[in-house]
């Protein structure tokens, strides 16, 4: 009944064509990019140390969506669990920091290392489904986390119900700076060097055989692309991405319990993530951006309605912007250009 | 034994709840391909209004068809209103109105009737039916209505042109606009059916778990893995589905040692994603057939 | 000039001895000392609460609180000052929490913070609080982690923590049952465990042999029939239902439909007449036991009780519409009065350090919807401030108060 296009991502343009816009305007694009760096360099001097926290929780909830972005926008693989990912980077960050005493900067590797194991174990029984049924799979690791991490059997390790402490890292003694904005450039740092990861895999011969399965998977199979082992590999890798977000979290937030890792983070994600443009990947610090902004601002409309408020946001954006930021910032760009050259 | 048959049959009145919630939830996919992740609280919200009127001296009856056909409309022009517009966009913008759809219904409950569970008559009483404590009168006419309710949707859908038309413009909205189906519309129908669907299970549930803005999340959830284990096509397939997960959380949680008490839905779900390898469009769905 | 000779000395004494009780009772009011978020006229507080996700249903406590807020500032506010209470939505998760304290503090500069919401938040913020030494005052939660003056001098409860509740069933059924076989009902969250601990603490070495049935439930879980039905089968005839109202009634209904009756105590939390035993049906809770600390704002018996009447002319005028029966806006409501409490002890010392000295300075004090006889009393070594509970039985119609107060304490 259903064609399999249908159950993946149909409009997300390749990174190619993007360049190809943009292609008019190089030097923008550089600029673009260092003038976004050279504000985020200087930004916790100008803030003081809560709204860089909340910064540095942006930047930590894109790179989760940059993880979920491989997954769903250029591979085309549905997930409604990534939440899950998430939370086990951090607990491995807070699991290893707190029993075993290792430094905060190994943890973000470990935490990167096991949530690829699991992510590529996820992938196995991925590959026989599509779609809503993919969905379930996805979903009910969101489900399954929780409650393993309640679960009394499994308390020795992970503190059960009452979470486990982790402490601030500590800022290299030579520099002037805070806690909060070590922990800033940290994340930072670890960011700019995923989100180059993952825009240089994209535009190589991978990430182009990986959005060739997501288009068309038989042509894809017949042209002799290993269409098993990239989509398998592909979950490995997003989860990879989300693992290591959320060892950044457990950093930030200082804390983690089961109660910070629910169904509706995952769905949290994905919403940022399809407001934030499926398949682009500075959409997805929009993403964040929306995640964390956004439940505030509908708070102080209405305290009693702050969910309503949140909903509303969410489909004014959506009608506004139905390819989310990156669409509608392409949509612009395109016009500009129209515009110069009528 | 006595507890094995006793959890069964209580499986089997969870399970009811939950093949309710899987019927609509099955229906919104025959119309529209996907999941609508609001279906529960547009539920809740049908039983809302239905205790509105009720607390106003309604007549059961009465507010009962009432809120049927008020949560027909309301699905129709949910779809027609937020939907309409978000047609060529991808299904993720659709997505994300889902979720807002559940915000906002799931907030408003709760700022128009508080939090405070509320008790919901039940029309076929409470007493244990033939005088058995297994199963109770209103457990069985929930059982009975999800089969009703299953049989009239099998009629209308090989019975009648306006069903053959629906599944028509679901399977193939191109070739359908070709012979002359308002596509449209037939969206828009399969909203309002689901939604009078959801009212139903909604003013059937709320006697068992009492009223309160949450009572249809945790079913929901479990209704979409009873509607994923039958098969998303197959609304019989979806019923027994949500039989068979009310029938496995309950087995599990009881029988199952150490793990089972508090990983129940882990190991429902478990239990479901194993099925999947096997059959990967669920047990009675029908498989999709990829053309070059 | 009267030279200060042994004469007028001993005829000043009587003057003196009069004078000098008054001179010790009027607070020092030559130090105004002012903490951060304090004026002449202002004093903010922050808060945070679960006003969306799925924890939503207990919104109604900062509610009330904001509420109540608002009645002191009607009347005057607190010595004078009017109180500036700044509430943010934490929909129960704990990075938000966090970011919302770290705003309270770092940008709004409260004095302090009360009654934030729920265990899991509090514990990310338990850290935070006392680094950066702001008191995080009768926190809405009855953990017992938050009686710890020593490693945590800035963090305090209110009330009886739930492993002190357990104790007491623990006792009550060793006196009243002690050949019992008990089956406990408990929500897989912090406070359900904790019953759970306090409960097997108390039967000590007969925890393993009494306890047969140790049963949770999820919040997404639409019934608790089966755990339920598996109690009965296996022959269990204590229940400890610790669950909150949605599922307690569930319990009580499905208990009665199958016609078992165990010896059935309630927990605090779930023993709201309006939200818990009417929606369960009041002829199946006869004989029900439960601790109580505050009047059931549902129970007909506080009618005429001037506690209960203030509170229902509060509720009237500040929250008009609100559903009496929540028992939310009780607890609310009086961990807002007992901050007044201290907030008046500070006179003018409005300081986070005088705020935590005076905290911990409650002696004997009541607030309205208190069980009569039960009273808040802190020290620098007792972060308890509420120890004490009743037990009541209901009898169709109230709940029927017997037997001493009881306390507890968690060693």
């Amino acid at each position: 009944m259903t064609t399999p296009q249908q159950d993946t991502v149909p409009f997300a343009p390749a990174v190619a064509e993007h360049d190809a816009r943009l292609a008019a305007w190089p030097a923008t694009r550089h600029w673009v990019l260092a003038g976004v760096l050279a504000i985020a360099l200087v930004l916790p001097f100008v803030f003081q140390g809560f709204v860089v926290f909340q910064l540095t929780q942006v930047m930590i909830y894109g790179l989760a969506i940059l993880g979920l972005n491989l997954l769903t926008g250029f591979s085309g693989q549905f997930s409604v669990g990534h939440g899950a990912f998430y939370g086990l980077g951090a607990y491995v960050t807070a699991i290893l920091m707190d029993r075993y005493g290792v430094a905060y900067y190994w943890t973000l590797p470990a935490a990167g290392g096991v949530c690829f194991v699991v992510g590529t174990l996820f992938g196995l029984p991925a590959l026989r489904l599509r779609g809503l049924y993919l969905a379930l799979v996805t979903f009910a690791a969101a489900v399954a986390l929780p409650q393993l991490l309640k679960f009394h059997g499994l308390e020795g390790w992970t503190g059960g119900v009452q979470g486990i402490v982790v402490d601030q890292p500590d800022v290299p003694g030579f520099l002037p700076i805070d806690t909060d904005q070590w922990l800033y450039y940290f994340t930072l740092a670890v960011v700019l060097v995923m989100f180059a990861g993952a825009s240089s895999l994209v535009k190589s011969r991978t990430g182009r055989a990986i959005m060739a399965i997501r288009d068309h998977e038989i042509a894809a199979a017949a042209m002799g692309i290993n269409a098993p082992l990239y989509k398998t590999l592909t979950f490995g890798v997003s989860a990879l991405f989300t693992g290591v977000a959320g060892a950044l979290g457990a950093l930030a937030v200082q804390f983690v319990a089961p109660d910070s890792f629910s169904l509706f983070l995952s769905l949290y994600f994905l919403v940022g993530l399809i407001l934030g443009g499926m398949g682009s990947l500075p959409g997805c610090l929009f993403g964040g951006l929306f995640v964390l902004y956004v439940p505030n601002i509908a708070e102080e409309v209405s305290r009693g309605l702050a969910g309503a408020i949140y909903g509303v946001i969410m489909l004014l954006v959506i009608f506004v912007m139905p390819s989310g930021a990156a669409g509608f910032t392409r949509l612009a760009f395109a016009y500009v250009s129209r515009w110069r050259n009528r | 034994m006595q507890l094995l048959l006793q959890q069964v049959m209580a499986g089997l009145a969870n399970g009811a709840i939950y093949a309710g919630m899987a019927l609509a939830v099955v229906m919104i996919f025959l119309a529209i391909d996907h999941l609508n992740f609001a279906q529960g609280e547009m539920a809740t919200f049908s039983a809302y209004v239905a205790w509105q009127l009720l607390a106003w001296g309604t007549p059961y009856w009465v507010a009962f068809v009432v809120v049927v056909i008020v949560s027909f409309i309301g699905g129709v022009a949910i779809e027609r209103i937020l939907f309409k517009p978000l047609h060529h966009a991808s299904i993720f913008a659709n997505l994300v109105a889902f979720f807002a759809l559940f915000s906002i219904l799931n907030s408003a409950d709760g700022y128009l009737w508080d939090y405070t569970i509320k008790t919901f008559p039940s029309p076929f009483g409470t007493k244990p039916l033939f005088g058995s404590v297994l199963i109770d009168a209103h457990e069985a006419g929930m059982i009975v209505v999800t089969a009703v309710l299953l049989g009239l949707l099998y009629l209308f859908f090989r019975g009648t042109r306006l069903g053959l038309a629906m599944r028509a413009a679901a399977a193939n909205p191109e070739s359908a606009r070709l012979v002359g189906i308002r596509v449209g519309w037939m969206t828009a129908l399969g909203w309002g059916i689901a939604a009078a669907i959801g009212a139903v299970a909604g003013m059937l549930i709320a006697p068992v778990v009492f009223l309160d803005p949450n009572m249809m999340f945790g079913v929901l959830l479990y209704g979409f893995a009873g509607a994923v284990l039958g098969g998303l096509t197959s609304p019989g397939g979806a019923v027994l589905g949500g039989f068979a997960v009310g029938i496995i959380e309950n087995l599990a949680g009881t029988f199952i040692p150490y793990f089972g008490r508090d990983l129940k839905l882990t190991i429902a779900l478990l239990v479901i994603v194993a099925v999947l390898m096997v059959r990967p469009a669920g047990i009675f769905g029908r498989s999709v057939v990829s053309r070059v | 000039m009267k030279k200060l000779t042994r004469r007028t000395i001993l005829a000043a004494a009587p003057a003196l001895a009069v004078g000098a009780p008054l001179l010790r009772a009027r607070p020092a009011r030559a130090a105004k000392e002012y903490g951060p978020g304090v004026t002449d006229t202002e004093i903010k507080i922050g808060n945070t609460g679960p006003y969306s996700g799925p924890a939503s249903s207990y919104s109604s406590v900062p509610r009330s609180q904001a509420a109540y807020w608002k009645m002191i500032n009607d009347q005057g506010g607190v010595n004078g000052r009017k109180v500036n209470f700044i509430s943010y939505d934490d929909a129960y998760s704990p990075p938000k929490t966090v970011e919302m304290v770290r705003k309270l503090v770092e940008e709004d500069q409260v004095l302090l913070v009360a009654s934030p919401l729920g265990t899991p938040t509090n514990s990310a913020i338990w850290h935070y609080m006392n680094q950066k030494k702001v008191p995080q005052l009768f926190v809405a939660t009855g953990a017992t982690k938050w009686d710890d003056p020593k490693g945590h001098p800035w963090t305090m409860g209110l009330q009886p923590n739930y492993q002190v509740e357990g104790r007491i069933y623990a006792s009550y059924i060793l006196q009243n049952k002690s050949d019992g076989k008990i089956g406990v009902l408990y929500q897989d969250d912090d406070f359900g465990k904790d019953y759970v601990k306090g409960l097997t603490d108390g039967l000590g070495d007969k925890a393993a042999s009494m306890i047969v049935v140790k049963a949770s439930y999820e919040t997404t879980d639409p019934t608790v029939d089966s755990q339920v039905l598996d109690m009965q089968a296996r022959g269990v005839d204590v229940f400890v239902n610790t669950a909150i109202p949605k599922f307690a009634a569930q319990a009580i209904r499905k208990a009665a439909e199958i016609e078992w009756k165990p010896l059935h105590i309630l927990s605090s939390i779930g023993s709201s007449i309006g939200a818990t035993l009417k929606p369960a049906g009041l002829e199946h809770c006869r004989g029900i036991v439960t601790d109580l600390y505050l009047k059931d704002s549902t129970d007909p018996k506080w009618q005429d009780d001037p506690g209960f009447k203030g509170w229902s002319s509060f509720m009237d005028k500040y929250l008009p519409g609100a559903d009496k029966s929540d028992g939310g806006y009780v607890a609310g409501s009086q961990l807002a009065a007992t901050l007044v409490q201290v907030l008046k002890q500070c006179s003018d010392e409005l300081t986070r350090e005088n705020v935590m000295k005076q905290a911990a300075n409650l002696h004997d004090f009541t607030v309205p919807m208190l069980l009569p006889g039960i009273t808040i009393n802190t020290s620098p070594t007792d972060f308890a401030p509420i120890k004490q509970v009743q037990m009541g039985r209901f009898d169709g119609e109230h709940w029927e108060l017997f037997g001493p107060l009881l306390a507890g304490a968690v060693g």
